[in-house]
């Protein structure tokens, strides 16, 4: 009895209780609440409980039309990223050739470019105004453009360059996982080179292709950019959405946020129910190092070589574009192939315009809030997530942690469209809940949605940092007398942090070019670059739009390589 | 009072029970090792002296205070960890001079005290390098520089020379054993390697699925072994199958075999002896086993058969089958040995040894 006293005691210490209370508090009020009020509003009307909203929505053509075209492009988005994937993935994780590394250094880039940024480049560069286009019109002399980028063909197109990484990079780490020796021993058990692909390394590749899948089917249900700005005809859910609040429809945009919601968690659900009956036990005897062949015959060495430089200058096309472009001369570009006058006009408008640098340092400011409040919010979750070695916790259970990765990761999970609405309907009117203070209209609701948004990723790379940490260092530390946060600031957090810390700049740099939750809930104090890009684009100033979009790659690029540099610290 | 004791101490992990109910003690000055194969609990108990492992039930009391709810920093016991846990951000002198910042010992104090503990350990002026800059030895040393800085109350050691090589092994070894005699500290002493037990401590424990066999000297374990596990895991042992003879009043140490059904004689040492109609095990080391051409009617003689014999360098093992008991010979000599000779066995009373089940 009194052992059981002091074990509680030890449990549910002061410090602990106040992480604990903090945690639930932000989770109730930014995860849990906004989502259940979403939810409980799509079914109510003038305050009664119906279920005519989703009659009516689902009556309605067009949203049929926007729920199959979201699933159709995701689904189509999954194959076609799959089909440029994975080969490549085989082509340069398994042989060496001229021009592997060149490919291999670019291959992510799309993942860094902010959507809104690669939709711009994209257009520059294959709209019916862009290069290419005038390029082919004045190569033959054609009256018309040759193709307009609209509709399918389009989208499909930009999906596959911004998404195809995922399924490249997440199937060369499990062809490297893979030990080599498994492919050995079939080839001696007498399999043909097609048949050990078959037989021995996709089935073990399953889950990275699965996980793959996911990532990319989830990021196109919640593609924004790219269907605004060339879907045409192809009206997307996220689309709706929007174009359902600008109307003032609130209800409508709601239902088809719930809608949207529950096909993306559908998808993670499912995903994770596979996952788990298809783990490969990883045989833990020491295999074979896997070498890259070098492929010796001339032929095909050649055509790899030009396999490889060939998609390296297709991913670097699009940002080659959006430089050139920034410094085009506004309204000199008309039916050139190139633009023909140059000025660095663009790039002084950035920093003469009062209106032009107030963009920069609201997204500075608020990014940085929001990436600052996610790596401490990282630290307390993943206190509380941590299991404790040395007592067995009762007070923290199994069930309490699985609850709360949950609901840290589910923010994670829905589309951007998702989460601002969601804060948007929550805060947009005094409630009992907060008392009087509203969020929508001022200056912290775009904080808000950024931390909520990108704090799973923090979290995320917090625990990896974590996991990978000697727990023998911190009983070693505490047999030498260090009190717990004694071990915390001389040994966790100089192991953690640089972990932590590129987590965090990964978070900044995509709250910096956040555009689909940015547009639907920003006010004039706080409008960020994204929303400039926009209206310049809008306003056929593409010079600026151009300029605003090579700044933001710049300041990525700089964050994403001292980021890098901080992973290699660990 | 002894100076650190375990009382009914138990632990369950999931469903297996790592240390079932262990009580020892452990005096003053004293090298004391726990010993067993990998898996029997050692570690866990090692830990939960520590204080990094909380009991499941029963108690630790160290000078007389009950401690089995310290936290590890407050009971001021050094240890070295196996993969030595040294912290990889921190050089060599950050490194021995963790325990002494928690502590806010003063610059000078802390100077003085990592030097002399590098100096112990024989590292001096290494103070600078970085940690993975040293070779395993090295970094080996410095764990232990780290722990003896400190001037723990008691020593913990977790298999630290399972990650040497073998002739770094015993060259630390002894210079360990020597360190701590010279700076008169307590130590415990986790291993599953047999032989650097016997050389390192004064006492031993042996411990066999999470409970403790067996306590003694060395020798003793050795020698006088009270259970079959104990027996086969210290060294090769014959242990030979028998039961007691129920015929005879006066002959309380007498046994017959089961297999061969010989009849041996024991000196008796054990109080409580075998019961009646049971089976029990008698053991007899191989270098205890002699091997004879000619009978000179000694006690326990056993006609046999050489059927093996395998050489090993500076002894040899001689296989011998006594009408169906196998028995295990260690000879310093073949000459005049041979397979399938007929020769004699002696089993000498005094070293065979009745075991516990």
């Amino acid at each position: 009895m009194k052992r059981g006293f002091t074990q509680l005691k030890a449990d549910f210490s002061l410090r602990s209780a106040i992480v604990f209370v903090a945690v639930s508090v932000i989770l109730l009020y930014g995860v849990i609440y906004p989502n259940l009020s979403v939810v409980i509003n799509s079914f109510k009307r003038d305050g009664s409980w119906t279920l005519a909203n989703y009659t009516e929505i689902l009556s309605q053509r067009i949203v049929i039309e926007s729920i199959v075209s979201s699933l159709g492009l995701s689904l189509g988005t999954v194959v076609f990223c799959a089909l440029v994937g994975v080969p490549l993935a085989f082509l340069f994780e398994r042989f060496t050739f001229p021009g592997r590394r060149l490919f291999a250094a670019l291959a992510a880039l799309p993942l860094v470019l902010p959507p809104l940024v690669g939709t711009v480049a994209f257009i520059f560069l294959c709209g019916e105004t862009g290069i290419l286009a005038h390029g082919i019109q004045n190569l033959f002399g054609l009256q018309n453009p040759p193709w307009r980028l609209r509709g399918w063909p389009a989208l499909l197109l930009f999906h596959t360059y911004t998404m195809y990484p995922f399924f490249y990079v997440l199937t060369g780490a499990g062809l490297r996982r893979i030990d080599a020796s498994l492919a050995e021993a079939a080839r001696s058990l007498g399999a043909a080179p097609f048949n050990v692909v078959r037989r021995v390394l996709l089935p073990q590749l399953t889950p990275s292709l699965l996980a793959a899948a996911l990532l990319t089917f989830m990021t196109s249900m919640a593609s924004f950019s790219a269907p605004l700005l060339f879907g045409g005809d192809v009206r997307v859910l996220t689309l709706e959405i929007y174009t359902a609040r600008q109307r003032g429809d609130f209800v409508m945009a709601i239902t088809e946020t719930v809608v949207l919601a529950v096909i993306s968690l559908a998808a993670l659900i499912v995903f994770q129910r596979y996952e788990g009956t298809r783990r490969f036990a990883a045989a833990a005897m020491k295999g074979a190092p896997r070498r890259r062949a070098s492929i010796g015959s001339g032929a095909a060495r050649v055509l790899a070589t030009i396999v490889a430089v060939f998609f390296a200058v297709v991913l670097v096309l699009p940002v080659a574009t959006m430089f050139l472009v920034s410094f085009a001369q506004e309204g000199s570009w008309t039916t050139q192939t190139l633009p023909a006058a140059y000025t660095f006009a663009n790039y002084r408008r950035l920093i003469g315009e009062p209106l032009a640098a107030e963009v920069f340092v609201n997204s500075f400011i608020m990014s940085a809030i929001a990436a600052a409040a996610a790596l401490i919010w990282s630290f307390c979750i993943v206190a509380l997530l941590r299991r404790r070695t040395r007592t067995p916790s009762r007070f923290f259970g199994e069930g309490w942690r699985r609850l709360l990765s949950l609901l840290v990761l589910i923010p994670w999970a829905l589309p951007g469209t998702v989460v601002a609405v969601s804060v948007a309907e929550a805060y947009g009117q005094p409630s009992a809940l907060l008392g009087s203070f509203v969020l929508v209209g001022t200056f912290w609701i775009l904080p808000v949605v950024y931390f909520l948004r990108f704090m799973p990723l923090v979290v995320r790379a917090l625990q990896a940092s974590m996991e990978q940490l000697d727990p023998t260092l911190e009983e070693a530390a505490g047999s030498l007398g260090a009190a717990a946060w004694q071990r915390f600031l001389r040994v966790t957090l100089p192991l953690v942090w640089p972990g932590a810390v590129a987590g965090t700049l990964l978070a900044f740099v995509i709250a910096l070019g956040e555009y689909v939750a940015s547009v639907l809930v920003f006010v004039p104090a706080n409008r960020p670059i994204s929303i400039a890009i926009a209206s310049e684009l809008r306003d056929f100033n593409l010079g600026a739009a151009a300029a605003y979009g090579v700044v933001l790659i710049v300041i990525i690029s700089i964050s994403m390589m001292v980021a890098g540099r901080l992973e290699r610290l660990r | 009072m002894s100076f650190l004791s375990l009382r009914n101490l138990s632990r369950t992990f999931g469903s297996t029970r790592a240390v079932a109910d262990v009580s020892l003690d452990v005096a003053q000055g004293e090298f004391f090792g726990l010993l067993g194969p990998s898996g029997c609990g050692k570690t866990t108990t090692l830990r939960m002296i520590a204080g990094l492992e909380k009991p499941d039930s029963g108690s630790i009391e160290f000078q007389g205070a009950d401690i089995t709810n310290l936290p590890p920093e407050r009971r001021g016991f050094g240890m070295v960890f196996q993969n030595y846990a040294l912290f990889p951000h921190l050089n060599v002198f950050e490194n021995v001079a963790f325990g002494l910042r928690a502590r806010h010992k003063t610059r000078a104090e802390m100077d003085e005290r990592v030097t002399s503990a590098l100096e112990l350990v024989q590292l001096p002026g290494y103070g600078k390098r970085a940690v993975d800059e040293l070779s395993g030895g090295q970094q080996q040393r410095v764990a232990i520089a780290r722990a003896i800085a400190i001037e723990p109350a008691l020593l913990l050691f977790d298999e630290p020379l399972s990650n040497l090589d073998v002739s770094l092994r015993e060259e630390t070894r002894s210079e360990l054993r020597e360190l701590v005699t010279r700076l008169g500290l307590t130590a415990v002493y986790v291993t599953h390697d047999q032989e650097e037990a016997f050389a390192l401590c004064d006492r031993i424990s042996v411990m066999v699925g999470g409970k403790l066999m067996q306590t003694g000297r060395p020798r003793e374990l050795y020698e006088q072994p009270a259970e079959v596990s104990v027996a086969s895991f210290l060294g090769r042992n014959n242990l030979i199958k028998a039961m007691r003879l129920s015929s005879s009043k006066t002959t309380e140490g007498e046994f017959k075999t089961l297999e061969g059904e010989h009849t041996l004689r024991l000196a008796v040492k054990h109080d409580d002896l075998a019961p009646l109609n049971k089976p029990v095990y008698l053991a007899i080391r191989p270098e205890h086993v002699q091997l004879s051409s000619h009978s000179n009617g000694d006690t326990n003689t056993l006609p046999a058969t050489i059927r093996e014999i395998i050489f090993s360098g500076a002894t040899s093992m001689v296989r011998v089958d006594a009408n169906g008991l196998m028995l295990e010979s260690l000879v310093l000599r073949t000459n005049g040995l041979e397979v399938n000779q007929s020769c004699n066995v002696v089993l000498s009373p005094e070293h065979l040894t009745l075991l516990k089940n």
